[in-house]
């Protein structure tokens, strides 16, 4: 008993480290929901693929996904699995993802600088060449890679939904820095950019980045309609694949474990009670 | 210890040979088998058998993360990524280990208030208690170091934080950081050699767990009424009597590390080390991990950065001397009706002082609520709330269970294990840990 108490307590600490680090003043992130959460959570397929296309069309510009490869795509439980290519790197649909960028390259015979089309083995490649390039074209700010975005921030998935969707005009009375936009859920402390009352400083700060979506920005190849919700929704699916590939593989793993370790503690316990039952204690 | 009779009679010739030459079959045989164990435990003693498992577990998994994991600042947030996504079970591997550390974590503490509560730690298992520190100690230091090996941006600024401490010590602060750090920051070489410590110390461990077992079969458990063991009747084999039962525990628990490994591998870590280190981005709030929240709240509560980091050491230097503070002859809490009340509140303390270490200091108790200054914050923050369990901490250890052990009128005790046992559950008072339905 004392040791779920403990358990729930240590969980509780750790979920409670949350609140901590809002303090400097945000708004808490919206609810909802995804297809992926909860112990038998499963990736959309479709909508990791509409994702995908967000991510290529919108987010590619300005934020590189290096823990990435083209293969990944179409791995096991990833957007453009296909059970006729178990290995990924067979899958038509891949390669030819993989073969509309150019990545630089070294030429073997001469030594030269090359460019050449991706394959199924390369990483996602940055957007821009080095961290200066990045900075230098988004006003200072550096474009964070993607590629476990979900996992690095708090309620992930709830969080990068909010501050896609969550742009709003700033309040009267706030001075917007040149290059910066108001979201109120993004973390930040605006007291020094506020004029009216001390006591009402707006929750949220300051985002470099623009409102990166449209309404209809991207055309969805299924019909969905692109509104800037359904946009997020799948650009947040496929952005926590890409953190957790595995994670379908885990849950599944866990319940047959799970199940295993219910019948073995049954036989266990059944062997306990024989072999103490002659014993009083 | 009495009532100790080895029975192992070598079988075959092969046996009969070795045994002459080296009697290992034999040593295995009386320290796991034969062993006579107070046949009162209850499954608070099983925590030793599943904290065994967990450092086997850490080994095992550890061994296997060495082997893909790179310890360079440049590739060792990359390498870990790799291991989970690219790695046979990769995922399966390291989410075992990081969750595996907490696990671990979690059954010691409760090892330690089981031997707080039961006295486990009086003559004549001293020495069995102060090995167990330093086991504690041991897998405090391996435990921050592993956390480290990631290279996220909580294992940097918390390698910053923690080995900035030692700098607060006078005149060799300084030189005992650089040579720690192996430069004047850290960096690649800081990386290298906590990956070198944290691959060394769990066998450090493992030898310390085997001094721990040995001084443990010298004088034998102690068991819930602290009675010591009289006649045969009180004890069983250890085998397959708390074989079973020890099994039965660690099934349970690996059904709640399993609950972790598979379905939130990530509620006990911290984001911000999914956010490869940065030595110029300082994040909004280092936490550390949750199992040293406690002694980040006691090093927090006091002004002083030197009186600080004297104190968090303090909170560990203390229990080595623990056997001799408490003056109280009756071991068990079972029969201390007073010290029991100061037991659960030194529990409660500890809980407390975890949840301040993962607050903001000057951040209200009760939201709201402004009370007046005393000394240098608001009375209604954590850090007055870190003073108050601090303060409560050490109080425990320097005042109530030296001076209740001389003032208190204990309950009275069994005669023999096997006294209360027989008359059960009438004659056992009922204690928050001797309810009937915990005892096996």
């Amino acid at each position: 008993m004392l040791r779920k108490v403990i358990a729930l307590a240590a969980l509780g600490l750790a979920i409670s480290a949350g609140p901590a680090l809002a303090a400097g003043g945000a708004e808490a992130p919206k609810h909802v929901e995804f297809s992926f959460e909860g112990p038998f959570g499963q990736f959309d397929q479709a909508q990791l693929q509409r994702g995908y296309k967000v991510y290529r069309e919108v987010c590619a510009a300005c934020h590189g996904m290096n823990l990435v490869s083209f293969r990944n795509l179409g791995q096991k439980h990833g957007p453009f699995y296909d059970p006729k290519y178990p290995n990924p790197n067979d899958n038509p649909y891949v390669r030819a993802i993989a073969a509309e960028y150019q990545i630089n390259d070294i030429d073997s015979e001469t030594g030269d600088v090359i460019q050449r089309a991706a394959s199924s083995a390369d990483r996602f490649p940055d957007p821009y060449p080095n961290e200066p390039a990045a900075r230098a074209g988004n006003g200072g700010a550096l474009p964070p890679d993607l590629s476990v975005i979900i996992k690095a921030r708090h309620h992930g998935p709830q969080y990068v939904y909010s501050i896609l969707t969550g742009y709003e005009n700033p309040p009267a009375g706030l001075n917007v820095t040149p290059g910066q936009y108001y979201n109120p859920y993004m973390l930040g402390d605006l007291t020094a950019f506020w004029t009216g009352d001390h006591h009402s400083v707006p929750v949220g700060g300051f985002i470099a980045m623009p409102p990166p979506l449209q309404p209809d920005g991207v055309t969805f190849d299924d019909g969905t309609r692109a509104t800037v919700e359904q946009q997020a929704k799948d650009v947040v699916a496929f952005l926590a694949w890409a953190s957790e590939p595995k994670m379908i593989e885990r849950k599944q793993f866990g319940l047959a474990a799970m199940i295993y370790l219910v019948l073995l503690a049954g036989l266990v316990y059944a062997s306990y009670r024989r072999i103490w039952r002659n014993v009083a204690h | 210890m009495s009532g100790h009779h080895p029975t192992y009679e070598p079988k075959t010739g092969f046996e009969r040979w070795l045994d002459l030459r080296l009697p290992i079959v034999r040593l295995a045989y009386e320290t796991a088998v034969a062993f006579p164990t107070p046949k009162n435990l209850n499954y608070w003693w099983t925590f030793g058998a599943i904290l065994a498992t967990m450092l086997l577990v850490q080994l095992a998994t550890g061994i296997v993360l060495a082997m893909h994991y790179v310890p360079h600042v440049d590739h060792a947030f990359g390498s870990v990524e790799r291991i989970m996504r690219d790695v046979n079970y990769g995922w399966l591997i390291r989410y075992m280990h990081a969750n595996g550390a907490s696990m671990f974590f979690i059954a010691v503490y409760i090892h330690i208030f089981r031997n707080l509560y039961y006295g486990s730690y009086k003559a004549p298992r001293e020495i069995l208690w102060i090995i167990g520190c330093l086991i504690y100690l041991a897998m405090m230091a391996t435990a921050f170091m592993g956390y480290v090996l990631p290279w996220g941006q909580m294992s940097f600024h918390g390698a910053v934080v923690i080995t900035n401490l030692l700098g607060a010590l006078p005149v060799v602060g300084e030189a005992i950081t650089t040579w720690l750090w192996g430069g004047f920051a850290v960096d690649n070489p800081t990386l290298n050699r906590f990956f070198s410590l944290h691959y060394l110390l769990p066998f450090v461990i493992a030898g310390l767990v085997a001094l721990h077992i040995w001084a443990l079969h010298v004088p034998g458990n102690n068991n819930p009424t602290g009675v010591n063991v009289k006649s045969a009747e009180d004890t069983v084999p250890f085998h397959p009597y708390y074989t079973v039962k020890d099994g039965f525990a660690i099934v349970l628990f690996f059904i709640m590390f399993g609950t972790f490994v598979f379905y939130g591998p990530n509620l006990l870590g911290h984001p911000d080390n999914y956010i490869p280190a940065n030595p110029l981005v300082t994040p909004a709030h280092i936490v550390p991990e949750w199992y040293f929240l406690p002694f980040y709240a006691i090093l927090r509560a006091v002004p002083d950065k030197l009186g600080g980091v004297l104190l968090m050491f303090g909170a560990i230097g203390v229990l080595f001397v623990l056997p001799w503070l408490d003056t109280s002859k009756v071991r068990s809490m079972r029969y201390r009706p007073t010290a029991r009340w100061y037991f659960l509140i030194f529990v409660l303390a500890c809980f407390v002082l975890g949840w301040c270490g993962a607050k903001l200091p000057d951040d209200p108790v009760i939201p709201g609520l402004t009370t007046f200054i005393l000394g240098d914050s608001d009375l209604n923050s954590y850090v007055w709330l870190s003073r108050i369990a601090t303060a409560y901490y050490f109080a425990y250890f320097l005042i109530v269970l030296p001076v209740l052990g001389l003032t208190e009128t204990p309950s009275p005790v069994p005669e023999s294990i096997s006294d209360p046992v027989l008359s059960h559950p009438a004659a056992a008072p009922a204690g928050a840990a001797a309810a009937p339905e915990l005892r096996g």
